[in-house]
């Protein structure tokens, strides 16, 4: 049958002759040469294990997203201030409780800007003032910058000092071990918030008696830092480094049993070359994403400090403690509280998604 | 033959795909064979050469992104394929049964061996009261081989030995008579003297039950003893199939050839080396269009690598794949 | 068995000693004492407080004393908020109201999330799945306070269907249980969805299959049982979270409960108070581990507690 001219019928006649067994002719049957087979084996792309798991990375829109709202949020808390006329800690005289750019201003706030000779203009407090004239933009950048830094230097701590303790418990193992894993079980089986509560009070009221009472750069440098931030880090790094020393233990001793690090040994490698070769490319994605997921956690925790007036002290801010100066605000200012705790809970699930993801594109089992 | 065996299974032209985010891979490639009732087949192929994906197939196990994308099982007549879920679920287990390569993980952990037995049996017959069940699970843990089946039906699936597990399955499998019973490499995750033990105990079932069995092996010498006619799977295809005779005897396929070869025999000369196959199987993605075997073939031709060979016949129920049975006989040779 | 539970036990006991030492040491660490914040005394009515008290001991001897009185059920008594009651008394007036709300939370999250986890496993990569997902790790991302103010605005400063403070009926119960419960609901939710994930590619679920089990009893009998055994272990720290989460919970609903009580009591510096709760809620919080543990146990087959403690 030959296909009709013009006709929408798709031309069929090549494919069915593929169906038709192939009558080999006399030259087919000359011996193949090597070089021939060689060409003839398509070599499998080999992908390294990082490229490969950015590709599955970029693949999950979830986390792409997720990070992007992450860039954007870094952006907003560190170069944000650099476009506003504002510090966190101004106060400005007949600014007070402007309201945001969608709300009118109320008659008592034309007022009072009337008296102290200032013209009210929406714009220039696009999500208006605190009861202090504070411009509460340029609070939430602020605010944004100290959750985001407190998540990541309280990470920072943490995956430092879990993977030294970590590592050791695994490496060392025997009685070292044990009395390494009994702490942990300890600290483990103790209700963290309440302990991260005691310590931060405590902290902070100690940190502040040491810095206002001593002199010297290195109390100079906390003072810069804030008293209960550094509290805060030390809480931190007090509490959590106990799951994350859990799982680099793991890891290590897993790898201990590895047949490849058995080996690497029995070829007289050095105990800091199989830490370099072996352990940790092994360990690391596993660190990745446990630092990932700290990082959420730790702002989590400062928020829930904030909020219950624990956390940074005035001037200084932070998303939670923006909420909680919202709260007392609520039945007339409720964007006070809605902004920053909308903010705050973006942060945290931005961070928990990428997470996530991270999780998906760096765990080899799902390789398939 | 005299005796006219009925046709229990029929396997025409199978073809399954893994659809993965790289690519459709092409697990299986067109098989076809018979199976009749009572009579014992041995698969023998290596690893990824599409045995096991086959198996399941017939039972209807495939898991996504598997699927089947061609071909017909046929059952006692019945297409497999077009199964309702219902009535699947009917024939697992009930006509057909299956064992698994990994009796460690096999068993669900959390009930005890003779919950699992039960369960088993009473899933398909709703008429079987608990008391028949029990009496019947421990009926089929004799059979194979377990003789403390009172006390062994109390207990969970971690207190017993990777032997012992796989004789747990092999009566879990049999407890409803299956007229077919798939063994998924049942011996190899074992020790080499329970392999000795399982086999043993796979013949002796063989024999008091009549049932079919399918034998999915990597191990030739494995089935050697307990099949009638072994397939060998190559890449997805079956590039031998014959009686066990003429599968040892007269290899006809290089393949089947090599791995004879790689096989270490009782009956070798004193210093036979074993000689292993050369090379890798192909990438399974990318798929050669030629003969799957051919770079790796000490025979290869150039019509290896062009052409797909052609089954063909060598004798009544033997037939190969390759180009080298239609080679023209040179004069003189 | 039974040499696992001694082991367990003297674990916790000690846990909960160092908790209380820990406390003391922090608690007596902290700069300005309770009667120095407002109006300060003069020297001599601090130095007879302070007799009264025993502050003036040593701290080792102070440390000591405080045990010794622990172990006969003694948290001495309060300094600044109810002066010179029991704390123990107030302990005992206060807790019952944080158990009413955290015992209606824990049911919440448990009765919600293990089916909401189930049901993304059982769709997985469907459309559900992903809408689960990202509301389950919405959840886990939501701080409790934000929860509990966005329900108190919604719902009581815009809506005004439900009250906002106090416990006076069945109504005000339902804005902090379920502001208490939302982590934890979806938390549980997470875990059941990946442990289910997990039993579904299960060997032991192919064999099921194999059987011919309809899919209902496979997901039923043979993959939630095993993906429960993790969910079990997440009651302890879940206990924990729910007392913590009161904290915030309490405050924000004027809930006149233990939670509120321990946050004021930190803001006044009321120290017995603070020992004496968090000594409590610790203790709490480690017999709760401890009995899901032994539950552990009866679940699933495979830990034999003789062995090690190894989790």
């Amino acid at each position: 049958m030959k296909k009709k001219l013009l006709s929408m019928q798709p031309d069929i006649e090549p494919i069915l002759k593929m169906n038709e067994p192939y009558t080999p002719v006399p030259e087919d049957f000359e011996k193949a040469a090597e070089s021939e087979k060689e060409s003839f084996i398509t070599k499998a792309k080999s992908v390294s294990y990082w490229a490969d798991a950015w590709r599955r990375l970029r693949k999950n829109k979830v986390a792409m997203v997720a990070l992007v709202v992450i860039i954007m949020l870094f952006l907003f808390a560190f170069i944000g201030p650099l476009f506003t006329n504002y510090s966190y800690s101004i106060q400005m005289r007949g600014e007070e409780n402007w309201p945001p750019f969608w709300e009118k201003p109320s008659d008592s706030v034309l007022r009072k800007a009337e008296q102290d000779g200032i013209t009210f203009n929406k714009w220039l407090h696009p999500l208006g003032t605190d009861n202090l004239g504070r411009d509460n933009l340029t609070r939430l950048m602020y605010g944004t910058r100290i959750s985001l830094s407190i998540g990541i230097v309280a990470t920072l701590i943490v995956v430092i000092i879990g993977s030294i303790v970590g590592s050791i418990a695994g490496y060392a193992g025997g009685a070292v071990d044990v009395v390494i894993m009994r702490i942990t079980e300890i600290i483990y089986s103790v209700p963290d918030i309440l302990i991260v509560l005691l310590l931060s009070t405590a902290l902070k009221a100690t940190l502040t008696e040491y810095i206002n009472s001593s002199t010297g750069w290195w109390p100079q440098f906390l003072n810069t830092l804030g008293g209960n931030l550094v509290g805060i880090f030390i809480t931190f790094g007090l509490i959590y480094w106990v799951s994350m020393s859990r799982i680099i233990r793991g890891q290590v001793l897993m790898l201990k049993q590895q047949e490849y690090v058995t080996a690497a040994r029995a070829l007289g490698a050095s105990s800091g070359r199989i830490i370099k070769r072996h352990l940790l490319p092994n360990c690391i994605g596993q660190l990745v994403v446990t630092a990932c997921l700290q990082i959420p956690s730790a702002i989590f925790l400062e928020s829930f400090l904030s909020f219950l007036g624990m956390g940074v002290s005035a001037p200084l801010t932070s998303l939670g403690s923006m909420a909680s100066d919202g709260l007392s605000g609520l039945y007339t200012y409720p964007y006070r509280l809605v902004v920053p705790a909308v903010i705050l809970s973006v942060l945290i699930l931005s961070f928990n998604l990428f997470g996530d993801g991270l999780r998906d594109a760096l765990d080899p089992r799902l390789k398939k | 033959m005299e005796e006219k065996k009925t046709k229990l299974l029929e396997v025409k032209d199978l073809r399954v795909s893994f659809f993965t985010p790289a690519g459709e891979v092409k697990a299986v490639g067109g098989i076809s064979y018979d199976l009749n009732d009572g009579e014992v087949m041995g698969i023998v192929g290596e690893s990824g050469s599409g045995k096991s994906v086959e198996a399941y197939s017939i039972i209807g196990l495939l898991q996504s992104p598997g699927k089947v994308v061609g071909g017909s099982i046929l059952f006692e007549g019945e297409n497999v394929l077009e199964f309702s879920e219902q009535r699947m679920r009917n024939f697992r287990g009930n006509e057909v049964s299956m064992i698994f390569q990994n009796p460690m993980t096999c068993l669900n952990p959390v009930y005890t061996i003779g919950n699992q037995l039960i369960e088993a049996l009473r899933c398909h017959n709703a008429e079987v009261t608990h008391k028949e069940a029990y009496d019947r699970a421990r009926e089929m843990l004799e059979l194979v081989g377990i003789h403390d089946s009172a006390r062994r039906m109390k207990q969970y699936p971690h207190e017993l030995s990777g032997g012992m597990r796989q004789r747990v399955m092999i009566a879990m499998g049999l407890i409803c008579s299956p007229k077919l019973l798939i063994a998924d490499e049942p011996t190899t995750a074992l020790d080499v003297t329970i392999q000795a033990q399982i086999l043993e105990l796979m013949k002796d079932i063989r024999q008091k039950t009549g049932m079919a069995i399918i034998f999915i092996t990597h191990n030739l010498g494995v089935v050697a003893d307990i099949c009638d006619k072994i397939s060998v799977m190559y890449a997805g295809k079956i590039v031998e199939q014959g009686s066990v005779d003429e599968i040892f005897y007269n290899p006809s396929h290089p393949y089947t050839k090599g791995l004879l070869r790689s096989m270490p025999r009782v009956d070798a000369e004193q210093y036979e080396r074993l000689i292993p196959i050369e090379g890798t199987p192909v990438d399974m993605l990318n798929p050669p269009e030629g003969c799957p075997f051919g770079p790796r073939c000490e025979h290869c031709m150039k019509v290896c690598l062009k052409h797909n060979p052609p089954n063909i016949s060598i004798s009544d129920g033997h037939t190969a794949a390759c180009w080298l049975l239609s080679m023209p006989k040179k004069e003189g040779e | 068995m039974a040499g696992y539970l001694i082991k367990r036990v003297l674990m916790a006991l000690l846990a909960l000693l160092i908790i209380t030492c820990v406390t003391f040491v922090v608690m007596n660490l902290v700069p300005g004492g309770p009667f120095l914040s407002e109006k300060a005394p003069s020297p001599e009515v601090l130095a007879a407080l302070e007799a009264k008290y025993g502050l003036d001991k040593p701290l080792g001897e102070q440390l000591v004393n405080y045990l010794k009185d622990l172990l006969h059920g003694d948290l001495g008594v309060s300094f600044r908020m109810q002066k010179n009651r029991p704390v123990t008394t107030i302990i005992g007036e206060m807790f019952p109201i944080s158990a009413k709300v955290g015992v209606f939370a824990v049911l919440n999250a448990v009765i919600l999330g293990i089916p909401l986890g189930c049901l993304a496993a059982y769709n997985r990569g469907k459309p559900i799945d992903s809408i689960l997902r990202v509301i389950m790790t919405l959840g886990i991302s939501i701080p409790s306070f934000v929860v509990a103010t966005l329900l108190l605005v919604l719902f009581s400063v815009n809506l005004k269907i439900l009250p906002g403070t106090g416990l006076a009926s069945w109504k005000n119960y339902l804005m902090p249980c379920f502001a208490l419960s939302f982590y934890p609901m979806c938390y549980i939710g997470r875990m059941t969805r990946s442990s289910m994930l997990d039993a579904i590619n299960a060997d032991y679920i192919r064999t099921a299959r194999a059987k011919g089990l309809p899919s209902r009893r496979i997901i039923f009998k043979h993959a939630l049982r095993n993906s429960l055994i993790p969910v079990v272990t997440y009651i302890g720290p879940m206990t924990a979270y729910i007392l913590s989460g009161g904290f915030v919970v309490e405050t924000v609903f004027s809930i006149p409960g233990l939670g509120r009580y321990f946050i004021q009591s930190i803001l006044n510096r009321d120290y017995p108070i603070i020992m004496g709760t968090t000594i409590f809620l610790a203790a709490f919080v480690i017999v709760m581990n401890l009995l899901v543990d032994v539950l552990y146990k009866v679940i699933d087959p495979r830990i034999t507690l003789g062995s090690g403690g190894e989790a």
